[in-house]
């Protein structure tokens, strides 16, 4: 049982890392219909940036961690907002009303553009970083085993909530969120009563840039050490998350996020950690089988 | 657009020399460069004892800044039509760089000029007045829009099609016998034609049949796996397996094919990745059987209708060069590796073309315009995308055979999603459904990049930008074709 509830809280912790990432997935796919590939490598320079923007802190003697998360935060949103803008902006913007592949095969350019630019500027080898926020608190203890909650962990599911909600109001209440998805549902309409789409989309692109920045902060700080190659992995199981959950819907991408990080933890803690990603893609063709949509997304029309 | 600048308001009566067009868009340029750049190039972390330490590269930035803004202003001067400023500004540009990179580079006294500490990067940072210079001769020779060159150039290549086709052949043909080429050219062409018949495998695939799938390498893994083990465990022959093999993959294809092939599009490409991850990760872990991360080492080696390419063969056999009577060569076993591969690409590509002649092959790409029309006239959409998976992989397996033949061990790190991806943009690149336009970008994505291996470490990152800036540049493909094979009225359409 302890066991099990360690398994848990790592497992949300991944999930919710997950979900930031995928909702940036979710709502771009949503918004014009992309897988965009870039993405996994974006949360990875937002993970370089917190790290850089962290050792310069450190250089400056600014050590009070509340303040250096703050500014690291804001810096690696900000940058990190500024490559999702650029990219889609250099790579998608002139490939709309392209043929179906043409921006698929233009972001898995720009993805590999992004990792071998990050290991030129940044070096092929894993960066460690320090804990910044050690310690945590002991919440059961048998025989020798003990179930420990890090703030850290703490942090980020506190972090994942407010985000979560924020963005839920946002896309629901606000004139954006409003824009946002009468372009979802039709394009032209929507620049027809008025919609700036391309400004629409580059909001979007900024928005989950920004989450996947926040995502990549966390990693960093979670797991202490990060590589050029890490937008790879997370990218991929963050999209699987974003399908999982039903894409295009908010919800639906955070809820894959969780059930993605849930069945990896739980898959290595009782299996074989070998096998996990192989679970996880499992999990996935299972469910596009019974539930092609996903979990949470609105069945399509098949309309001749 | 506008014909010339409006003048600026109030508050920049600096800037009222520059056309507001213009500077607002090098403005814009120059910030976003500097957000980009300014912590991701500015600081290098470097590992060292214990904590990193971080290296300042304040010059790099500040020259991305400045080419970056003076790059779209030059650009912005050519939308309102004036050729005058950004031929200045290239021209000083391009001599800046160089000078220094002319009178000897590093041990030049003008080295102080060069903005990065690499001379590739800096020969790189020439293709910024190179870029703008090009693009003012065509708007001086008047050719935009239906005239550009690209649709010129396109025209031109898509009439000369079938003499294209043929000229590629028959250099292909006598490509090992020419005079300057020598051994690492037949390697490198050995490894093109390798991508080609895969890019032409996936087309099927792809092109045809309309299935984005972006985890074909994973039958190009069981093709190479599955002779590799075939041959180190019971010992049988290249031309023993190679059916096996071809036929292990199909059956791969028709296993994964069966459950997700009834998704559409990008769930179909999601779906497709994932299997290509699984292959890949029980490669790495099925550790008794595949031989795990390290792989199969001593993969035989194909032979010449049994004649092997040994310098010395076993006593009363004979080998390659006893048999003919040469002098032993270790390039002829390169030559014949080239042509093994030769002759399978254009096997694949002659199946490809006599497929789409045949009902099947008509109802993938009547499948691929439309599913729901085809379920209406009683086409079986299920069985019709399985024999296109089954098939592609099937190539796919010929394809990882001779791969792992002509390697001599198999491991892993070979399949690989990015291999997956390489393929898929050869695909695209081509053109969806060309033939040659397989041909074309197989060339320009796998050959360029192996001739310049001397950049490796520019290489990857060169051909991702240049993915992006095909796809901007045409975004139908170097040779745009989607045209159903079969047509009413006069015949049908013939592809070369």
């Amino acid at each position: 049982m302890l066991y099990f509830t360690q398994q848990l809280i790592n497992g949300l912790t991944l999930g919710a890392v997950y979900g930031l990432i995928a909702i940036g997935y979710s709502m771009v796919y949503g918004i014009i219909g992309m897988i965009n590939f870039a993405h996994g490598d974006i949360f990875m320079i937002g993970a370089f940036h917190a790290l850089i923007v962290f050792l310069i802190l450190g250089y400056l003697g600014i050590t009070w961690v509340p303040l250096a998360l703050l500014i690291v935060l804001l810096v690696a949103v900000v940058l990190t907002a500024a490559y999702g803008w650029s990219v889609e902006r250099v790579a998608y913007r002139p490939l709309r009303g392209a043929p179906r592949l043409a921006p698929l095969i233009s972001a898995i350019g720009m993805s590999i553009f992004l990792q071998n630019f990050v290991q030129l500027t940044q070096g092929a080898r894993g960066k460690p970083l320090h804990s910044v926020i050690p310690g945590g608190i002991t919440l059961a203890e048998q025989g020798g085993f003990s179930v420990k909650l890090s703030w850290m962990q703490l942090i980020i599911w506190a972090t994942t909530i407010v985000l979560v909600l924020g963005f839920t109001w946002l896309i629901r209440s606000t004139a954006l969120g409003r824009a946002q998805r009468a372009c979802q549902q039709d394009m032209k309409m929507a620049s027809l009563v008025g919609i700036d789409v391309d400004r629409t989309i580059s909001t979007t692109f900024v928005i989950g840039a920004s989450l996947a920045a926040v995502a990549g902060l966390m990693v960093t700080l979670y797991y202490g050490v990060i590589d050029f190659y890490i937008g790879f992995v997370a990218g991929i199981k963050a999209f699987t998350a974003a399908v999982l959950g039903g894409i295009g819907s908010l919800p639906g991408a955070m809820l894959g996020g969780m059930l993605i990080g849930l069945i990896e933890a739980f898959w290595s803690g009782y299996f074989s950690i070998e096998y996990k990603d192989v679970a996880a893609f499992g999990i996935l063709v299972l469910v596009l089988i019974f539930r092609p949509t996903g979990l949470l997304g609105r069945p399509e029309v098949e309309k001749v | 657009m506008a014909a010339t600048g409006t003048t600026v308001g109030a508050g920049a009566p600096a800037l009222s020399l520059v056309p507001e067009q213009v500077w607002r868009r090098a403005l814009a340029a120059g910030v976003a460069t500097f957000l980009l750049t300014v912590v991701i190039v500015g600081f290098e972390t470097v590992s060292g004892t214990g904590q990193l330490a971080l290296r300042a590269h304040p010059g790099a930035v500040a020259f991305a800044v400045i080419a970056a803004t003076l790059g779209a202003a030059a650009m912005g001067y050519l939308q309102l039509g004036n050729t005058a400023v950004p031929t200045v500004l290239a021209l000083l540009a391009a001599g800046l760089l160089g000078l220094p990179l002319l009178t000897g580079g590093r041990d030049s006294p003008f080295v102080w000029l060069l903005p990065f500490d690499a001379m590739a990067l800096n020969w790189g940072a020439l293709a910024v007045p190179a870029i703008v210079l090009l693009r003012v001769m065509v708007i001086r020779l008047g050719l935009t829009g239906e005239r550009s060159v690209a649709n010129v150039a396109g025209g031109v290549v898509q009439r000369a099609l079938p003499w294209l086709a043929g000229v590629l052949a028959v250099i292909a043909l006598v490509l090992p016998f020419l005079p300057f080429v020598d051994r690492r050219i037949v390697d490198i062409f050995t490894l093109v034609i390798t991508y080609v018949m895969l890019g032409w495998g996936l087309n099927i695939v792809v092109g045809l049949a309309g299935l984005l799938d972006l985890g074909y390498v994973a039958f190009y893994a069981v093709g190479a796996y599955s002779y590799a083990l075939l041959s180190v465990t019971y010992g049988l022959s290249f031309w023993e397996c190679l059916p096996i093999a071809g036929a292990l993959a199909a059956m791969t294809g028709i296993i994964l094919g069966f459950p997700v092939l009834r998704l559409r599009g990008d769930y179909l490409a999601i779906v497709t990745l994932g299997f290509g991850e699984m292959i890949r990760i029980i490669l790495i872990n099925w550790y008794w059987f595949t031989g795990g991360p390290n792989g199969i080492n001593d993969v035989g080696r194909p032979s010449f209708f049994g004649l092997p390419f040994d310098r010395n063969p076993p006593e009363g056999t004979d080998s390659f060069h006893t048999f003919f009577g040469l002098e032993f060569s270790s390039y002829h076993r390169v030559v014949f590796l080239y042509y093994l591969i030769l002759v399978f690409a254009l096997i694949t590509n002659w199946f490809t073309l006599r497929m789409r002649r045949l009902p099947l092959g008509r109802a993938w790409e009547a499948l691929r315009e439309d599913e729901t029309a085809c379920r209406a006239i009683g086409i079986n959409p299920t069985n019709t995308k399985l024999t296109a998976f089954a098939i592609g992989a099937m190539f796919a397996g010929f394809a990882g055979s001779f791969f792992a033949a002509r390697q001599g061990f198999v491991s892993p790190e070979s399949f690989v999603f990015i291999e997956s991806a390489v393929i898929l943009a050869i695909v695209v690149l081509g053109g969806l459904g060309s033939q040659t336009g397989v041909v074309l970008a197989a060339l320009v994505l796998i050959g360029l990049p192996e001739f310049f291996r001397e950049l490796k470490d520019y290489r990857m990152l060169a051909f991702g930008l240049g993915m992006v800036m095909i796809m901007v540049w045409r975004p139908g493909g170097l040779l745009a074709r989607r045209e159903p094979t079969l047509r009413l009225g006069k015949g049908s359409a013939a592809e070369p």
